[in-house]
């Protein structure tokens, strides 16, 4: 694909960055009774769907009842995970000043210990978002997400790794912080990690002795048919918002960054970093809640703690802007964007064909596609 | 309980409360909450609010305050109010008597739309505002508009006891129709010689028991032994800033015991300076000398509050490093990983605070 440079100049990034203040501002403002009531029916809708599944997991000796359960019990993970816990812990319920909604205390049904995931994603990442080096989100750690980042014969298993993270993505997540390439290159030491560690195990016995040994122990003689239910409600738990999540930042035509071009930056500039570093994937709305609106990622990465039923709204909007500024808006289908991060992730696993190019340094920077 | 500990764990991590809500949200685990089960305007400006509090309610002494929580427009907002009601009440419900503020967010929200069946967040009773242990004999109360409540609740308990001393009860209001309760209270005293009700109205000449403003002379006039009584007062600003000087000027401040309901006008202390590092939100400001709710606020910062006046304990956040000056008595601490109250402190020099 040639390379498509689009250049603002410094006005129109500070024009930009007014623009999406604005916006931001007007939908604040207007949060009220209605958001509540949204997220509290969602939590409902979930608690249900969780209570109904654990029992009838009791039932399991009967199929069609073991699958309506694990169905139940999948999509209540699924909800817990992404429409309530990914965005109560963003913050953006803390204006309801509600502590069962309060990022900083509120725990989600994963393994991952929520105060981990608060810095290594709320912080990290969604300060860092695509900065080659210093986004540490999931995937950059074991896998080879960019032509920029340098092959390694390692990076033949590109695919095999990514399919066991999918399997394995609670756990991945879980043990995202212990930042284990980190501690390989000799950037951070394993005693740096005794807070996070102590964090992972508490919350992680927690979490697997209620799904393998508690529930499985209460349905009695069903202990390994209830057992085998929770554990397949994870694992799809794991594989949709794995999926979900690699769609978000990784299909073609999303950009990386290099610290160097990120020094200094404006909000404009920071504005136009998220919009560029991330992607959205069209669907329905039963589809978007069920992504916990991360199918809304764009909107998601430019304003993080606002309500995500507020994205699909906005997005509109967010999106005439950037044909305004005649910036790519990157959306498609699931089947598109998946297909698309699941070519780069087979592509990357060989060397690249040519050198990464240093980009220039400079703040207005000549947009390029990542080639096709 | 194991079966209670069994529950908690088949619950994690949201817990059993987060589940038996959706339920019923009076069937609470560990969370403090009440059911209004009445509602009474018995003024124009006032409600009073009866409410049933969940079993986890431990009881309060007379003068004490409750935090109460209720959500406005998907907000959830906190107030104190102070049980007007005997802390022997017999069917174990408490009763509030909330004065609606023009402006106000929470005192007109309760007036316009409370009604029975609502469910409203609760705290356990807490306060130094009660009577001594020793039941002493006299006893002043003095009470300005809103006031009433904790004074009330002595009252009340006071008869409850069976109490035999002397009590005077004087309370201020613009007209006889701005006393909440007031046949009420009129009939407490009736047949008990030992109690002294006086009504002084300060916008209607002639109707009380006493006229305008509080003034030595109504002292003199219905608690001539005040200085040898232990006094409660709670009222609005001008009313407790004459009280507190008559006593002063009498030498008895010590007997002199208070209750603000609105919040003191912020004291000009030390020099600004310095700064302040929020330390979770990652931001910092330039000291400017106001409390650290204010300042953090300013910083953009939406730290959780309640009565910003040091009363609720609601701001309480960790001091992690540095210095800062209680606004109402001017004291310093410097000490580490303190927890402070963000409403009444103010920093001297660098200040580290974990939000
Ligand atoms: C220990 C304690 C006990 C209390 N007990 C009672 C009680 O029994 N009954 C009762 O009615 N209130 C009581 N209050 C006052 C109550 O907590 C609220 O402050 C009051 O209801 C106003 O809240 P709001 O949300 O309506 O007003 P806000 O929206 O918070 O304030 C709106 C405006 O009103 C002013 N204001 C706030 N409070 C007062 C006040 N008390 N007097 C004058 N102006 C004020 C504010 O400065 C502001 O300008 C008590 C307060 C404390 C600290
Ligand atoms: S807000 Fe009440 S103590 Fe500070």
């Amino acid at each position: 694909m040639a390379d498509t440079p689009v250049r603002l100049t410094p006005q129109q990034f500070e024009q930009l960055g007014k623009e999406l203040d604005e916006l931001r501002q007007r939908v604040m403002a207007d949060l009220g009774e209605q958001d509540r009531k949204y997220i509290y029916d969602i939590i409902k809708t979930q608690r249900g769907l969780e209570v109904a599944g654990r029992g009838l997991l009791f039932l399991g000796f009967f199929p069609p009842a073991w699958i309506a359960g694990v169905a139940a019990l999948s999509v209540s993970k699924i909800l817990d995970n992404m429409e309530i816990g990914h965005n109560v812990m963003h913050g953006q319920y803390d204006w309801m000043r509600d502590p069962a909604l309060n990022s900083k205390m509120f725990e989600w049904d994963t393994a991952a210990p929520a105060e981990n995931w608060r810095h290594s994603h709320n912080y990290i990442h969604h300060t860092y978002t695509n900065i080659l080096g210093k986004d540490r989100d999931i995937g950059y750690g074991i896998l080879r997400m960019d032509e920029d980042q340098e092959w390694r014969p390692y990076y033949l298993g590109n695919p095999v790794y990514a399919f066991l993270l999918m399997l394995l993505f609670e756990w991945g997540v879980w043990a995202h912080d212990l930042e284990i390439d980190r501690q390989l290159k000799g950037e951070t030491k394993w005693s740096d990690y005794k807070g996070v560690r102590k964090r992972m195990w508490h919350k992680g016995i927690k979490q697997a002795l209620k799904d393998y040994v508690l529930f499985p122990a209460l349905t009695g003689p069903m202990f390994v048919s209830t057992l085998v239910g929770n554990a397949t409600a994870n694992l799809i738990r794991n594989i949709w918002a794995f999926n979900i999540i690699f769609c978000g930042h990784f299909p073609t035509g999303v950009e990386s960054f290099t610290e160097e071009e990120t020094e200094n930056e404006t909000k404009g500039e920071w504005y136009h970093r998220q919009m560029l570093g991330s992607a959205n994937i069209t669907g329905g709305s039963l589809f978007h809640v069920m992504a916990g609106n991360l199918s809304h990622q764009i909107e998601h990465h430019l304003f993080p703690d606002m309500p995500a039923r507020r994205y699909p709204q906005i997005a509109p909007e967010v999106r005439a802007i950037c044909e305004k500024y005649g910036l790519p808006y990157n959306t498609g289908g699931l089947t598109k964007q998946l297909t698309s991060v699941a070519a780069k992730i087979f592509k990357l696993a060989l060397p690249s064909r040519k050198k990464p190019t240093t980009p220039p340094s400079s703040n207005v920077r000549p947009l390029k596609s990542v080639a096709a | 309980m194991p079966g209670l500990k069994l529950l908690e764990a088949l619950t994690t991590p949201h817990g059993l409360d987060r589940y038996l809500e959706l339920v019923n949200p009076m069937l609470t685990v560990r969370e403090l909450r009440a059911r209004v089960t009445d509602v009474h305007r018995s003024t124009s400006d006032t409600v009073t609010l009866t409410l049933r509090p969940t079993r986890q309610w431990r009881g309060f002494k007379a003068g004490q305050f409750v935090k109460v929580t209720v959500t406005i427009d998907g907000v959830r907002r906190t107030r104190c109010y102070s049980p007007s009601c005997s802390q022997y009440r017999a069917d174990g419900k408490i009763e509030l008597t909330i004065k609606a503020h023009p402006e106000g967010l929470v005192s007109q929200y309760l007036h316009r739309a409370a009604r029975p069946g609502l469910v409203i967040g609760l705290s356990p009773a807490d306060g130094t505002f009660s009577l001594p242990d020793t039941r002493s004999d006299p006893l002043v109360l003095i009470s300005g508009g809103s006031g009433i409540t904790p004074v009330l609740s002595m009252l009340r308990t006071l008869v409850d006891e069976g109490h035999a001393g002397e009590v005077v009860f004087l309370h201020y209001a613009y007209t006889e129709h701005d006393v909440p309760l007031k046949r009420e209270i009129e009939r407490l005293a009736e047949g008990r010689p030992n109690i002294r009700l006086a009504f002084a109205y300060t916008d209607a000449p002639g109707t009380g028991d006493l006229n305008g403003f509080f003034s030595v002379k109504h002292l003199r006039a219905v608690a001539p032994r005040f200085a040898e009584a232990q006094t409660y007062l709670c009222g609005p600003p001008g009313l407790m800033k004459s009280v507190r000087q008559r006593y002063k000027q009498a030498g008895v401040s010590e007997r002199l015991h208070t209750e603000d309901f609105a919040p003191a006008p912020v004291a000009a202390v030390g020099t600004a300076g310095g700064t302040i590092h929020f330390g979770r939100s990652g931001t910092s400001a330039t000291n400017t000398g106001a409390s650290l709710l204010e300042q953090a606020e300013a910083a953009g910062l939406t730290p959780e509050h309640g009565c910003r006046m040091g009363v609720c304990f609601s701001c309480t956040q960790i001091k992690k490093t540095g210095c800062v000056q209680n606004l109402l008595n001017g004291s310093t601490s410097s000490e580490e990983d303190e927890e402070i109250q963000l409403c009444i402190n103010t920093p001297v020099g660098d200040v580290t605070i974990e939000i």
